[in-house]
C-alpha cells in the first residue's frame, strides 16, 4: 500500500508544479501563436510577480490577498511595456534580432532584481492558509489544494476569454493570418498588446501559486522556470492553448518521477532530454498545427 | 585580412598578413618577457585572446550561418574539461614531455567538442531559429549537469563536479594564446572565402533559395556548426590551462549569453567586429571593477539597445584587409590585429 500511497503522492506533487508550469507555458504559447516570438523574458515576469508579492507583504504588510492582487497586476503591467518598448519596434526585423532583444530583456530584468533586491533569495510569507485534507492514507496539503483549483479556473475562464468574447476572436484572427486579421478591420496592435497583458497576468497568478509552493523569490528564479514552462509549451505543441496545459502537467508529472526514482539532481536534464526527443520525433508538439514553409 | 586583390598575387598578400602576424606574436612576447607589464595586464590580455577565439567561433555559427546557437559554453566546457582531464592524467604518468603536453591537450578539447557538436547538430540543425535556440540551450544545460554528476554515475573521480577540477597543469600562455587566435582567424577567413563559405553565406541569406540551388544545406549547415565547436573547444581548453580550476556552473547559459553579446555588439558576421568587442568587453569591466554590479545591466541593455537602433552590430558585416589598405596606399602600415592584442 505504501507503494501506491507514494505514487499518488507524488502524482499530486507533479500536478501541482505542473499547473504552475502550464499557466506559465500558456503564456509561451499565445506570444508564439500571434508574433512568432519566443519570448524569453517571460520567466522573469514570474521573478518580478514574485517579488512584487513578497514587498508587499513584507514591507508594506498587506494581506495577501492584496499581494497576490499586486503581483498580479504588477506582471501584466510589466509584460504590455516590454512588449511596447522592445518588441513593437521590431515588428519588421528578422526573428533573430527579436530574439536576441528578448534574451536582452530577460538578462535586463534578473540584473535589475539582483541589484535592488540583492542575490540572495527572500523568504517568502505564508501565502495560502488552507488546512491539508487526506484522501484515505494519501494527505494533500492545501497549498496543493488551492494551486490546482486556482489553475484550473484560471484556465476555464481563459478558455471562455478565446473562445466566447471578441477580443479572443480576434485573437485567434491573428494569430491565424495577422496580413488577413488587419484587412478585416482588426487592430493588430491592440490585440497583440493584450495577448501580452493576459498571458503576463497568467504569469502573475503562476508566480504567486510558485512561491506558495517555493516559499522564496531570488533573481534567477525566472530562468530555469521559464524554460521549463517552454519545454511544456513545446511539448504539447507551441501555440496550442490545451496543448499547453498538458504539457504542463506532463513535465511536472514527469520531474516529480524524476525526484521520486532518486534522480533529483538529473531533474533538469530529465526535462530537456524530453524537450529534445520531441523536438526530434515531432516538432510541432502533441497537438501543434503543421506549418508549412512557403517561399 | 588576406582577401584576394587584383594588384597582389595572394601568395604575397598571405605572406605579409603572416609576417605581421608573427611580428605581433614575437613583439608582444618582447614586451611580456621584459617585465614592464604586470601580471594583472597579462592575464586580461590572455583573457582578451580567449574572448576573441570565442567569439569568432560562435560568428561561425550566427553571422555565417545564420543559426543562433544557445549552448556555446557547453562546447567551451567540453574542451575545457577533456583537454584538463587528459593534461593531469598526463601530467601525472609522465608519458608527454611537457612540449608536447599542451598541443597535445588543445587539439583533444577541439576535436571532442566538434565530435559532440556534430553529434548535436545532426538533429538539432534540423530545427529553424527559435527551435534550434532553444534546443540547443538545451544541450548545453544537459552538459553542464552531466559535468556537474557524473562522477555519481561512473563512481570514480573524473570532473569533481561542484567541488572543480583543480591542479590543471597551467600551459596557456601569451605566445600560444594568441597563436590559436591567428589560426582561428585564418581557418574561419578561409573557410569563409571558399567556395564551402559561400554555401554557408547562401544558407544564411536564403535557407530555401539555397537549398533549390542545389547547395547541400544539411552538410554545410553541421559542418559550420562543428567547426564552431571545435573553436568553441580550443576556447576553452585554453581557459582551463590558464585558470588551473574550472567548475562547471562557469559554463552556464550566462556564458553563453555574454558570448552572443560579444558577437552580436561587435556585428554578426564581421570577424573584426567580433575581434574589437571581444577586446573591449573584456578589457572595460576589467577597468571598471568598481562598477562591477551593473556591468550585466548594462550589457543586457546594450543587447536591447543595439537590436532596435542598428540590429547589424556596430561593424556590421565590415571586414577590415590589409591587403585591401596597402593596395590602396602602398605605405599604410596599420593592423587590426595590433589592436585586439594589446587593448
Amino acid at each position: 500500500m505504501s507503494v501506491f500511497t507514494t505514487i499518488v503522492s507524488q502524482l499530486i506533487n507533479g500536478l501541482q508544479t505542473g499547473s504552475v508550469y502550464a499557466l506559465i507555458a500558456l503564456g509561451y504559447s499565445m506570444v508564439y501563436g500571434i508574433i512568432l516570438l519566443l519570448n524569453f523574458a517571460h520567466g522573469d515576469i514570474i521573478m518580478v510577480g514574485a517579488y512584487t508579492a513578497w514587498l508587499f507583504m513584507v514591507n508594506f504588510s498587506q494581506s495577501p490577498i492584496i499581494a497576490v492582487l499586486a503581483a498580479i497586476v504588477a506582471s501584466t503591467v510589466l509584460g504590455v511595456v516590454i512588449e511596447k518598448v522592445a518588441y513593437t519596434p521590431l515588428r519588421q526585423a528578422p526573428r533573430l534580432s527579436l530574439l536576441i532583444t528578448a534574451i536582452g530583456i530577460s538578462f535586463l530584468l534578473e540584473n535589475l532584481a539582483q541589484l535592488i533586491f540583492g542575490a540572495g533569495a527572500k523568504p517568502m510569507p505564508k501565502i495560502v492558509n488552507v488546512p491539508s485534507i487526506s484522501l484515505g492514507s494519501v494527505s494533500v496539503s492545501g497549498t496543493a489544494l488551492v494551486t490546482l483549483v486556482v489553475s484550473v479556473v484560471s484556465m476555464l475562464l481563459l478558455n471562455l476569454l478565446i473562445k466566447r468574447s471578441k477580443m479572443g476572436k480576434a485573437m485567434r484572427a491573428v494569430s491565424e493570418d495577422t496580413g488577413a486579421a488587419q484587412l478585416m478591420g482588426i487592430n493588430i496592435n491592440r490585440t497583440i498588446s493584450f495577448t501580452f497583458a493576459v498571458g503576463s497576468a497568467l504569469a502573475g497568478i503562476g508566480s504567486v501559486l510558485y512561491s506558495a509552493a517555493y516559499p522564496q523569490a531570488s533573481p534567477t528564479m525566472g530562468g530555469m522556470l521559464g524554460l521549463k514552462a517552454f519545454v511544456a509549451a513545446v511539448l504539447g505543441g507551441i501555440g496550442s492553448v490545451p496543448g499547453a496545459v498538458i504539457g504542463g502537467f506532463c513535465i511536472g508529472i514527469a520531474e516529480a518521477g524524476a525526484s521520486a526514482v532518486g534522480l533529483s539532481v538529473w531533474k533538469d536534464a530529465v526535462v530537456f532530454i524530453i524537450l529534445i526527443i520531441v523536438l526530434i520525433v515531432k516538432p510541432t508538439g502533441l497537438l501543434g498545427r503543421n506549418l508549412q514553409e512557403k517561399v | 585580412m588576406k582577401d584576394k586583390m587584383r594588384k597582389m598575387p595572394t601568395w604575397l598578400s598571405y605572406l605579409i598578413n603572416a609576417a605581421f602576424l608573427f611580428l605581433i606574436l614575437f613583439g608582444g612576447m618582447q614586451i611580456i618577457n621584459s617585465g614592464r607589464l604586470s601580471t594583472y595586464y597579462i592575464r586580461v590580455i590572455i583573457l582578451c585572446g580567449i574572448n576573441i577565439i570565442l567569439a569568432l567561433s560562435l560568428n561561425l555559427a550566427t553571422g555565417f550561418l545564420g543559426q543562433l546557437p544557445l549552448g556555446h559554453a557547453g562546447f567551451m566546457a567540453l574542451g575545457a574539461y577533456s583537454s584538463a582531464i587528459f593534461m593531469r592524467f598526463a601530467c601525472n604518468v609522465k608519458m608527454l614531455p611537457p612540449t608536447l603536453m599542451f598541443p597535445v591537450g588543445i587539439v583533444l578539447g577541439g576535436v571532442f567538442a566538434a565530435f559532440i557538436g556534430f553529434l548535436i547538430g545532426i538533429p538539432a540543425l534540423r530545427l529553424k531559429g527559435d527551435y534550434l535556440a532553444i534546443i540547443t540551450l538545451g544541450f548545453g544545460e544537459i552538459i553542464r549537469v552531466v559535468l556537474l554528476n557524473i562522477d555519481d554515475v561512473l563512481g570514480f573521480k573524473l570532473t569533481y563536479g561542484a567541488a572543480s577540477l583543480k591542479n590543471i597543469p597551467k600551459t596557456t600562455n601569451f605566445f600560444n594564446t594568441f597563436l590559436l587566435v591567428g589560426i582561428t582567424y585564418y581557418v574561419i577567413h578561409t573557410y569563409i572565402k571558399s567556395r564551402h563559405g559561400r554555401a554557408t553565406l547562401a544558407i544564411r541569406d536564403n535557407e530555401i533559395a539555397a537549398e533549390s540551388c542545389g547547395i547541400n544545406t544539411t552538410y554545410y549547415k553541421t559542418l559550420g556548426f562543428t567547426m564552431s565547436a571545435f573553436f568553441a573547444g580550443i576556447a576553452g581548453a585554453l581557459y582551463a590551462g590558464y585558470l588551473g580550476v574550472i567548475n562547471p556552473s562557469g559554463f552556464g547559459f550566462m556564458k553563453s549569453i555574454e558570448i552572443l553579446v560579444t558577437v552580436v555588439l561587435g556585428g554578426m558576421g564581421s570577424m573584426v567586429g567580433s575581434i574589437i568587442s571581444a577586446t573591449v568587453l573584456t578589457a572595460v569591466p576589467e577597468m571598471l571593477r568598481a562598477f562591477s554590479q551593473y556591468r550585466m545591466i548594462v550589457y543586457s541593455l546594450l543587447l536591447v539597445v543595439v537590436m532596435i537602433f542598428k540590429p547589424s552590430g556596430l561593424m556590421g558585416n565590415y571586414e577590415f584587409s590589409l591587403t585591401k589598405i596597402l593596395n590602396k596606399s602602398g605605405s599604410k602600415k596599420k593592423n587590426k590585429k595590433g589592436g585586439g592584442k594589446n587593448g
